[in-house]
């Protein structure tokens, strides 16, 4: 990447340089949390939250570091500043956290959080970190929240929890696509949304590595 | 750069960091506690309400929770204790602190508790003489842990209404079905006594291959253990060591009133 600007961390990863879209990290939480709007939204910040202040603390004393135990030491930032997160969430949103249940702590193995600290904190400075913490968390809860746009309209008919589409079961007309609630919808929503961002930025599309050759044709066989 | 790698700086770092980071997460917890205990107050109340089928959603807690009146209740006699206020007492506080608990023997001990608090609470809902409804809290050992929850009788002290579990730690699929709501409904209107009027014993119990009479609840498929720990702790609770003598008073007041 060339010289990093605070414009450039923080909205690079939105749409040029997408965590999940690009680089295809963290899809394993987008799957899980996404079927309703409003978890997305609390997973987002909290993803937010812990990038950007693990991105920020690793950069601070990154030039303390012993290479030799550098992963555990960003890991044992990551994993208090999550638990930080985790008990906050049960103190003030409870019935989230509730239902985002083990999806908190599984913050910690989140490719992105650790990524972004060993691959830009430990060169940058701690205001450029926390900004590009920031940036990747909103490319990573822009996507989420997009899924879980799509996955909640169409799975349930509500977006955030109001009725948009009103379903047949409560006398509407929409009949709720029980596939979307399930995680593996979040493959086609997230495929789908991959197509779309590759087309406005066709440079984000990879060179074919193994080229496929025609099909047999009948007559070559015999 | 280098200095970094030395044995000496690895330590003095990985040190510092775990002191740092340790006080940060205790300072967290220690801050949060309150406002965490408020909200698992708030969620048990909320529990009570909807083991009693009355929990609305929209409506606060704290407001629909005004129709249930808690009594601390003796349960050796199965009297009311009024110097002990509802509000204040624990249950499971008091069943840690030897001075208001007792050990239970290995025969007795069927829910597996080994201490046992000497007084309880009971909440009553609807009319505090006359109540629609009783809900005790029963706890006991599932599979991999305690299992604590409520069970809701109707006026009678028989009919049972439902059963939840708030806090568990079964297999999630097997015996963490124990909170599904599907099997729970299957408790509604269950007996907890086949003849109230015999030995006394509860008769309520999980079988396997089919509920077939008015005091057997489906078990759970493949949580075997699980079942009998929720047939055990059910019946504990409503034996003799448990609210039964509770449940014999209340019954034989309504009966003369």
């Amino acid at each position: 990447m060339s010289a990093a600007t605070p414009k450039g961390v923080l909205l690079t990863p939105i749409f040029q340089n997408n965590p999940i879209a690009l680089q295809i990290l963290g899809i394993c939480s987008a799957l899980a949390v996404t079927s309703s709007m409003s978890v997305s939204l609390v997973m987002a910040l909290a993803v937010i939250a812990v990038t950007a202040f693990s991105n920020l603390f690793v950069s601070l004393i990154r030039k303390h570091i012993p290479s030799s135990i550098r992963i555990i030491v960003q890991m044992t930032i990551i994993a208090s500043l999550v638990i930080v997160v985790d008990q906050v969430l049960k103190a003030y949103a409870y019935e989230m956290s509730k239902q985002l249940s083990v999806f908190v702590g599984l913050i910690i193995t989140n490719c992105i959080v650790m990524g972004r600290a060993e691959g830009f904190a430990m060169q940058n400075g701690p205001v450029l970190s926390f900004l590009d913490g920031i940036g990747n968390g909103l490319g990573y809860g822009m996507v989420l929240m997009v899924v879980g746009f799509f996955r909640e309209l169409l799975g349930s008919g509500s977006v955030f929890g109001f009725t948009v589409l009103a379903p047949v079961q409560d006398g509407g007309w929409y009949v709720p696509n029980g596939l979307m609630l399930l995680p593996p919808s979040a493959f086609f929503v997230i495929g789908l949304m991959i197509w779309v961002i590759r087309a406005f930025h066709p440079e984000q599309v990879e060179e074919n590595q193994f080229e496929m050759k025609e099909n047999t044709q009948p007559k070559e066989a015999v | 750069m280098a200095s970094n790698n030395s044995i000496k700086q690895t330590l003095i770092v990985a040190f510092a960091l775990c002191i740092v980071c340790s006080v940060i997460v205790s300072t967290a917890a220690v801050a949060l506690r309150p406002q965490q205990q408020a909200n698992q107050e708030n969620d048990r109340r909320s529990n009570i309400l909807e083991v009693a089928n009355l929990l609305e959603p929209g409506v606060p807690v704290d407001e629909q929770f005004e129709q249930v009146t808690p009594r601390v209740v003796e349960l050796s006699t199965g009297e009311y204790s009024e110097e002990r206020e509802p509000q204040k007492f624990s249950p499971y506080e008091s069943a840690r602190d030897p001075a208001q608990s007792r050990t239970l023997s290995g025969e007795k001990d069927i829910a597996g508790l080994s201490r046992q608090e000497e007084y309880s609470i009971v909440y009553l809902v609807g009319d505090e003489e006359d109540p629609e409804q009783i809900v005790v809290p029963v706890r006991g050992q599932g599979l991999w842990g305690l299992m604590r929850g409520f069970l809701a009788l109707e006026g009678d002290g028989n009919t049972i209404v439902g059963i939840t579990f708030y806090s568990h730690s079964e297999t999630p699929g097997l015996g963490g079905e124990v909170d599904n709501p599907r099997w729970k409904a299957k408790w509604e209107g269950k007996k907890a006594y086949d003849d109230i009027e015999d030995d006394g014993m509860p008769d309520i119990e999980l079988v396997k291959g089919g509920a077939s009479s008015e005091t057997e609840v489906d078990a759970l498929s493949g949580a075997t253990l699980t079942s009998n720990g929720v047939t055990n702790l059910v019946q504990f609770w409503l034996g003799e060591d448990g609210f039964g003598p509770y449940l014999d008073r209340f019954r034989d007041s309504s009966e003369g009133a």
